[in-house]
């Protein structure tokens, strides 16, 4: 206040006639205002207000703007009330624009009302905010300034910003204030724009106005909770502006209720804790002013409850210090034991955020807690439970779950039994005693949680049943505990049950309800087929339980081919394409064992998420003329550009009907599944039946391979009466101690009891301490951490999967049967070498192929294709590199040493002889070289090696027949190789025949796969040659890829990793683009342009041959995904 | 921070209404409607905050009016609660009378004391001087 006007102002209100605005309003508000108020029904609104926006339409068309100013009223009552009075928007423009002092405002404030920041008609604004902000009139500046910090157009900040800048030192603190406010929404809005003006925030947080200094502690807030770090500096002017607040040095007018500028206090209190978090130094610095702040509020007014409040949390939240925690808690006493529910509510939330940190301070307050448990009001209740939850453990989890239950089955909001079934089963799985009582509370979380039960709950829990635990005897009990559970349900009345609640139990029966061997399966397929026929099961529903039948249809033909019949003219397709699925699987027993073999592991599933085992169904479609699939967001690009001008040449070429045959869309998050792997559907169609079909085999693919531990040391001694008091004697005690009852009643009793079942363990003996965080206590269920999603980590996970499989039966679907189980039957020894290897999963693709039998090689090279691991050419990072690998060099001929080359990896062996293949990169080829290495003392004769590969062209080879192999010595063979047509995959067959007795010939076979990243290599061209390229290049495919977005410069780390992973060549960066160029062998060019496009990199790839593109674009995805 | 502010008659009619982020208009009433629902149903004796949604509610009742505040979780009820009874000191201050004509100064009073969600001004004498500066400019 350090201006006279503002003084005057200020001394003002008591002279004005406070009617002076409602004599001015004109008989028409006043008619509809009192319209409004008499209002009985919807109905009448509706017409009153209707005929309203017919006369105010006819009303703006009059350029009288006195009247205008009602007009804007009018308006914001319609729109009050819900009814779309937009055509005034423009009007409340141009009554900002042309009216006077107060119709002004009023524009202004219908504006701000109206439109939100996107609206494009705050863009006619910005010139009369411009005009206003350089007006000398004071409340013009104001009332411009006020818009600003409620709505303004992001990209027309620019224009204003050196303007509020001036501001910032103007004379009068109403403007300075107002300035700070709108820099702040800039800041909200676009943090980039202001960031140099950061000084200037200082300035403003150090103003001699007491105003202005507040208006700048909210963008201190904010900056304070995105970094910390950067304004612990800051500390010192905080507390001492809290410490002349709290004194009293601001101005009287301040004051509310002669408690001095609280929500002032409570900012501070709240910037402080932000600061203080985890810091000692800098919470040492406030110990003193919080002490005040704690002491000075002792005033008994709402207001100085809510300063409280704040002060308790800093004082939790910052380094603790044990004086001050000490007068927190007792302060959270007076809160948690006043007679005003306002404050009791308040102290509960307090000791909610405080337990996190103390548990022992629930214990203090176990009986007022208690009280407010079985309290009539919802939302103290609900509080309450909260409470509860935090303080959890494995001995009172029984009764709390209990208790939440109970609250839940009373409790109709929708959103409170989300997140409250959320909390029951989140305990139930942490906590649980023993498996009934899991299984049974989890019974109850479906059942009430029903379908409004958030996806991940039921999820996890299938996840934990199937990943079980070390101990498959405990598994198999909790899971035969959850069957036996369900088929009791299953026999009663299931007609009510949530949808989610019957995925549940079809897709537990389906997998384990063998295990139950005193049930006939007869009956479960009796009891889901009772279910099918339904009409309150929804058909997503109808998908999971047929999924369930088709897994334990085993054996019982008649049974299904009734049920496949009367499913066959089902409406539903997806229904129909599985019941004929299940005709065809229980008709041919050789097909069902191939497909579902039973108890396989979940391990082993592995999924092909680039679907590259439908790549020969996709080339076959497209040369038959079929059209190339375009994932959505391309064909909505393609609209897009189709609408733009073209501005480029046209290219010569003609043939545009193939440019673009390809599946583009290798990203595509379809799901292998039974369905779509038997019927060879193409990839869009799977993907449409993924929709509902392939929901159950999505919740296998979230889980990865591992499971979960029981806890066998820390469990608690099971609690076999869950009410009972079960606990130690000293805490009992304890308990009785800090609730001295004399003669308790039985009521009392019946609450004590409670008492000591709810708070046992946060006793003396609980691993709670008053100054440390305590830890988590370890869960029940313990997830194994999960295994990286990419297939470099399979090879790694080899050597414990094989160990452990011979405890499991081979049980696996489709697609993980060629690859994960194969992977356990193979002998263990030609891995064990290479199994820390992280590169090595070409090679235990190899040892698999050994083990394959013939009919299935084709299909298993695909498989395999998919998880290949791109061997990087020239980095050489292993730590365990193999024997042969440090010869390589002394064994290659001299004109091929210095080529890059990759890892050896093992081919296969046997008694005799070994081998291994190494592929070096030549610019024209790729040299594959393969190591024979005699493992005998005796000399082996004849040798000869075969190589085929019938999409590759062998251009040379050499050293393929030896006449004799010395023992211990090792012979090098190599194959020139060349891709013409590009192949995202290839694979190798090869046999070396050899005889070690004469006239006795052996052979041992080998195969392998190359991928086309072996025969990529750098086009080296400038940016001019390439621009000139560009245009004429015919064949182009555009996609988005993942940006590797967690480095600084994202563009160039994310080029820099294709680089690494497939030899291209980065030709320049320009910004958010980069231009990449290679070519395959010394073929075919392709280039490749990359935006940076939000979050994703739009990559446009252009060749002239029609395949590349796809090609280099799948590798890229790899490479990206695997990065 | 706050979300929005309603001003509601005990028949459910709204008053006043301001939203510190966007809603669309179509779900407004409905919005009005459950929060006038959720106050209504509580009793005296039963705390003046409620959950909704995501929110919390703080609600106070003048006479047959109800000011009801949505607010998130990290919000101090209670802070607001008082904040609800100085915004109705400062209209007392102001206006003799009904307010109700006067829709859209009660509009700049609460601009002058929430922004973008956040408490700017609680110093009365500077909430009303911009709007009796207004005044003064619009008499002469």
């Amino acid at each position: 206040m350090s201006d006279v006007v503002e003084k005057t102002l200020s001394a003002l209100p008591g002279l004005f006639d406070s009617q002076t605005g409602a004599a001015r309003i004109t008989s028409r508000l006043r008619q509809l205002v009192k319209s409004i108020t008499e209002l009985t029904s919807k109905n009448e609104e509706e017409s009153l207000i209707k005929q309203e926006l017919s006369s105010m339409k006819e009303q703006v068309s009059s350029p009288n703007t006195s009247m205008m100013r009602e007009i804007m009223v009018r308006a914001m009552y319609c729109e009050m009330l819900g009814y779309d009075a937009s055509f005034t928007y423009i009007h409340a423009i141009k009554l900002a624009q042309q009216g006077g002092v107060l119709e002004k405002r009023v524009g202004y404030l219908a504006v701000s009302l109206f439109l939100n920041e996107g609206h494009e008609l705050l863009l006619l604004l910005v010139n009369t905010v411009l005009k206003d902000l350089q007006s000398t009139n004071v409340i013009e500046a104001y009332m411009a300034l006020t818009v600003v910090a409620q709505v303004f157009p992001k990209d027309m900040i620019p224009a204003v910003l050196p303007l509020l800048e001036d501001k910032l030192s103007y004379p009068k603190e109403i403007i300075r204030r107002k300035a700070v406010l709108a820099l702040y929404k800039f800041y909200l809005i676009a943090p980039n724009q202001v960031q140099h003006i950061h000084a200037k925030f200082r300035k403003a947080l150090c103003d001699r106005d007491p105003g202005v200094m507040t208006s700048s502690l909210h963008i201190y807030l904010q900056l304070i909770t995105e970094s910390p770090d950067d304004y612990k500096d800051l500390t010192g002017s905080f507390v001492t502006i809290l410490k002349q607040v709290v004194g009293g040095k601001l101005p009287v007018d301040f004051n509310y209720h002669n408690v001095p500028a609280p929500w002032l206090q409570i900012q501070l209190l709240r910037i402080l804790s932000l600061l203080g978090k985890e810091d000692r130094s800098t919470s040492e610095l406030m110990y003193e002013v919080l002490d005040e702040s704690l002491r000075r509020a002792e005033m008994n007014h709402n207001i100085t409850y809510a300063i409280l409040y704040e002060c308790v949390k800093a004082i939790y939240t910052i380094h603790p210090k044990a004086e001050l925690l000490e007068k927190a808690a007792r302060c959270i006493g007076n809160f948690v034991l006043s007679p005003k529910i306002n404050l009791r509510y308040l102290g509960l939330k307090a000791l909610t955020y405080v337990v996190q940190h103390d548990a022992k301070l629930a214990l203090q307050h176990q009986m007022t807690i208690i009280e407010c448990l079985d309290h009539t009001d919802f939302t103290i209740k609900r509080e309450t439970l909260e409470l509860l939850f935090r303080i959890t453990n494995a001995q009172n989890v029984t009764v709390i779950v209990e208790k939440m239950l109970d609250f839940l089955h009373g409790c109709s909001d929708e959103h409170t039994i989300i997140h409250l079934v959320g909390k029951v089963a989140e305990l139930a799985e942490k906590f649980a005693p023993d498996n009934s009582w899991f299984i049974q509370t989890m019974n109850d979380v479906f059942s009430t949680g029903g379908d409004l039960l958030q996806q991940d709950v039921p999820n996890n829990f299938l996840r934990l049943l199937a990943e079980g635990s070390e101990s498959k005897e405990e598994d198999d009990q909790l899971r035969l505990y959850a069957v036996n559970s369900y088929l009791t349900v299953l026999k009663g009345d299931a007609s009510h049950l949530p949808q989610r609640f019957l995925q549940v139990m079809s897709w537990v029966l389906g997998e384990y309800a063998h295990l139950q061997e005193s049930v006939d399966q007869r009956e479960v397929i009796r009891l889901l087929t009772q279910l099918l026929d339904q009409r309150s099961v929804s058909s997503e529903t109808r998908v999971w339980i047929l999924s369930a039948l088709t897994k334990i249809s085993e054996g019982q033909t008649d049974l299904i081919l009734d049920l496949a019949e009367s499913l066959s003219s089902s409406q539903d397709t997806v229904l129909r394409q599985q019941a004929q699925e299940l005709r065809q699987l229980s008709q041919d027993s050789q097909l069902y064992e191939w497909v579902l073999p039973r108890g396989a592991p979940w391990d082993s599933m592995e999924v092909d998420s680039s679907l590259s085992f439908l790549d020969g169904f996709v080339s076959e479609a497209l040369a038959a003329g079929a059209a190339p699939y375009k994932p959505p967001h391309q064909r909505q690009e393609e609209l897009c550009e189709d609408r733009a001008l073209n501005l480029e040449p046209y290219s010569f070429s003609l043939p545009v009907s193939l440019s673009s045959c390809s599946i583009t869309d290798r990203q595509s998050p379809t799901l292998l599944s039974v369905s779509s792997g038997l019927s060879g559907n193409s990839t869009e169609l799977s993907q449409k039946a993924g929709s509902s079909t392939l929901i159950l085999e999505g919740v296998k693919r979230v889980w990865g391979r591992d499971g979960y531990l029981r806890q066998n040391e820390t469990t608690a001694p099971p609690v076999d009466e869950p009410s009972a008091a079960v606990q130690p004697s000293g805490q009992q005690e304890a308990a009785e101690r800090l609730e001295p009852q004399p003669e308790p009643s039985t009521q009392n009793q019946d609450k004590l009891q409670l008492a000591s079942s709810l708070f046992v363990g946060l006793g003396a003996g609980s691993s709670m301490s008053l100054l440390g965080k305590s830890e988590a206590p370890p869960p029940r269920f313990r997830k194994k951490p999960r295994p990286h999603e990419s297939s470099s980590s399979s090879s790694s996970g080899t050597s414990e999967r094989s160990s452990d499989s011979s405890s499991r039966s081979s049980h696996s679907t489709t697609d993980s049967f060629l690859y994960g189980s194969l992977l356990e039957e193979e002998p263990a020894t030609s891995i064990s070498a290479f199994s820390h290897t992280p590169k090595s999963s070409t090679a235990n693709g190899l040892a698999q192929n050994k083990d394959t039998k013939e009919d299935r090689r084709a299909n298993t090279s695909q498989i395999l294709g998919g998880d290949m691991v791109i061997v990087r050419p020239n980095t050489f990072q292993d730590k365990h590199p193999s024997l042969v690998s440090s010869d390589l060099t002394a064994l290659l001929p001299a004109d091929l040493k210095d080529l890059p080359h990759s890892d050896v990896i093992s081919l296969t062996s046997d008694p005799s002889l070994s081998l291994s293949s190494c592929r070096l990169f030549r610019d024209e080829a790729l040299l594959l070289v393969i190591l024979i290495s005699n493992c005998t003392e005796t000399v082996i004769k004849d040798v000869a090696v075969q190589l085929t590969c019938e999409e590759l062209e062998t251009a040379s080879l050499r050293g393929n027949v030896m006449n004799c192999l010395e023992g211990n010595s090792t012979s090098v063979c190599h194959y020139a190789l060349l891709m013409d047509e590009p192949h995202t995959n290839v694979s190798f067959t090869g046999t070396v025949s050899y005889q070690t007795q004469p006239g006795h010939t052996n052979t041992l076979s080998f195969s392998g796969t190359l991928s086309a990243a072996d025969f990529i290599r750098p086009l080296v061209v400038s940016t001019e040659e390439y621009g000139k390229l560009w245009l004429s290049l015919s064949h182009d495919v555009k996609q988005n890829l993942k940006l590797l977005t967690d480095a600084s410069d994202p563009l160039r780390t994310t080029l820099n990793a294709l680089k690494d992973a497939l030899q291209l060549h980065v030709v320049d960066i320009i910004g958010s683009e980069g231009i990449v160029a290679c070519r395959l062998l010394s073929g075919a060019p392709c280039l490749l342009h990359c935006r940076v496009n939000g979050a994703a990199l739009a990559m446009w790839l252009r060749s002239p041959h029609p395949a590349l593109p796809d090609c280099i674009l799948y590798h890229c995805q790899r490479a990206l995904a695997q990065h | 921070m706050i979300k929005f502010l309603l001003m509601v008659n005990k028949q459910g009619q709204t008053r006043l209404s301001k939203y510190y982020e966007q809603v669309e208009l179509g779900k407004r009433a409905a919005l009005e409607a459950d929060v006038v629902r959720g106050c209504l149903a509580r009793r005296k004796e039963e705390c003046s905050f409620v959950e909704y949604k995501d929110y919390k509610l703080v609600y106070r009742q003048y006479a047959a009016l109800f000011i009801v505040v949505g607010i998130t979780e990290n919000e101090n009820e209670l802070s607001i609660y008082e904040l609800v009874h100085n915004f109705v000191e400062v209209l007392d201050k102001y206006f003799s009378r009904v307010i109700m004509f006067n829709l859209d100064k009660v509009h700049i009073i609460l601009d002058e004391m929430i922004l973008n969600g956040h408490i700017v001004e609680t110093n009365k004498n500077r909430i009303l001087a911009p709007l009796l500066a207004l005044d003064k400019m619009a008499e002469s």
